[in-house]
């Protein structure tokens, strides 16, 4: 069964960029605490380039609204999140080009979105980083048969709250070694917002 | 000019990048060098455009070695060098901007190649582990 379509891929992205504006205050709050400050701006800037850019155009394929994401993510978003979201972006497109989605092209994307985001990263588990809480998303879809897609959601929230009391020790948080305990990474929290984003479309009937 | 090793400088500050290339054209004049450094509107960050044209202006037949300041410029580079699928095109990793870029200019300047510098610039290696 298709469970992601073309038309929902762009709502995907639409419901991005308004959890992205809602949040742009919050993002660069947690970003002044241990990073430099611009997260809320950047994610904004850069999803409401994409939102933009698709309105315009029509898509054959899931794949590629996902390409053109990704590469306006890659030019337009700033610091580190613009290559690594667009990386994510970029492999899900490749997982998917030539293929209707379905649950299972939808796991395997994630799943290189996740190998995507680790190497343009290289974090592993536990530094503190969004990788965080892909890896623990794509754990959480490998091993479940999902019928709640939401499941996703408070697989993020967990992970943003275990990682909280970490010690960053990648990127510009990991300047800060134990200061930056206490407090959530930014590309944590916007990663929740995009998956957040992906259930309320997941479970639009398609 | 023909004959030297080219230098990309990436930072996330145009000036940043403009200083050091005041620093080196004090005692280098004829190593090419091309800055990548901030956004294409002249703010913080770095752009995977400005680096792709930085390589256009000066990685020729002798190749480039690409130095940077911090995490995303470094990504942003990679990213490029993917695309491109070149070589003779090398990112100095963890290599401090100022004194990497100096140094590499200096050894461009009589004639490194690229392999040549990198080995020189892997002693100003900068240790994480501390």
């Amino acid at each position: 069964m298709i469970i992601l379509t073309v038309d929902q891929a762009v709502e995907w992205m639409k419901e991005i960029q308004k959890r992205m504006d809602e949040h742009k205050e919050q993002l660069t709050v947690l970003d002044q605490a241990i990073g430099d400050g611009d997260h809320g701006i950047n994610m904004t800037r850069g999803f409401t380039e994409v939102t933009a850019k698709i309105h315009h155009v029509n898509y054959d394929s899931v794949s590629d609204v996902l390409k053109s994401a990704a590469m306006t993510l890659m030019a337009k978003v700033g610091g580190a999140s613009g290559p690594l979201y667009g990386t994510a972006f970029l492999k899900m497109s490749v997982a998917m080009q030539g293929k209707d989605v379905d649950e299972h092209v939808f796991k395997q994307a994630i799943k290189e979105a996740v190998d995507g985001i680790h190497s343009r990263g290289k974090a592993d588990f536990g530094e503190k980083t969004m990788y965080d809480v892909w890896s623990q998303v794509a754990d959480f879809l490998e091993e479940e048969e999902v019928n709640d897609w939401g499941g996703m959601v408070e697989v993020c929230q967990a992970t943003i709250e275990d990682t909280r009391e970490m010690i960053a020790t990648k990127g510009r948080a990991s300047y800060l070694k134990e200061r930056s305990k206490g407090h959530v990474d930014p590309g944590s929290m916007s990663s929740l917002y995009i998956f957040e984003a992906l259930v309320e479309v997941l479970e639009l009937e398609g | 000019m023909s004959g030297k090793a080219g230098i990309i400088i990436i930072s996330h500050s145009f000036e940043i990048g403009e200083g050091i290339k005041k620093l080196i054209d004090q005692v280098i004049e004829d190593v090419p060098i091309a800055l990548a450094c901030g956004t294409e509107n002249g703010e913080i960050g770095t752009s995977m455009e400005r680096i792709q044209s930085a390589i256009d202006q000066v990685g020729n037949e002798n190749g480039a070695v690409l130095l940077y300041d911090l995490g995303s410029a470094k990504m942003n580079a990679e990213m490029v060098l993917e695309l491109v699928d070149r070589n003779n095109l090398q990112i100095a990793e963890d290599v401090p901007l100022v004194e990497g870029s100096y140094i590499a200019a200096v050894e461009a300047n009589l004639g490194k190649t690229v392999e040549e510098i990198m080995v020189s610039l892997d002693k100003l290696k900068i240790d994480h582990s501390s």
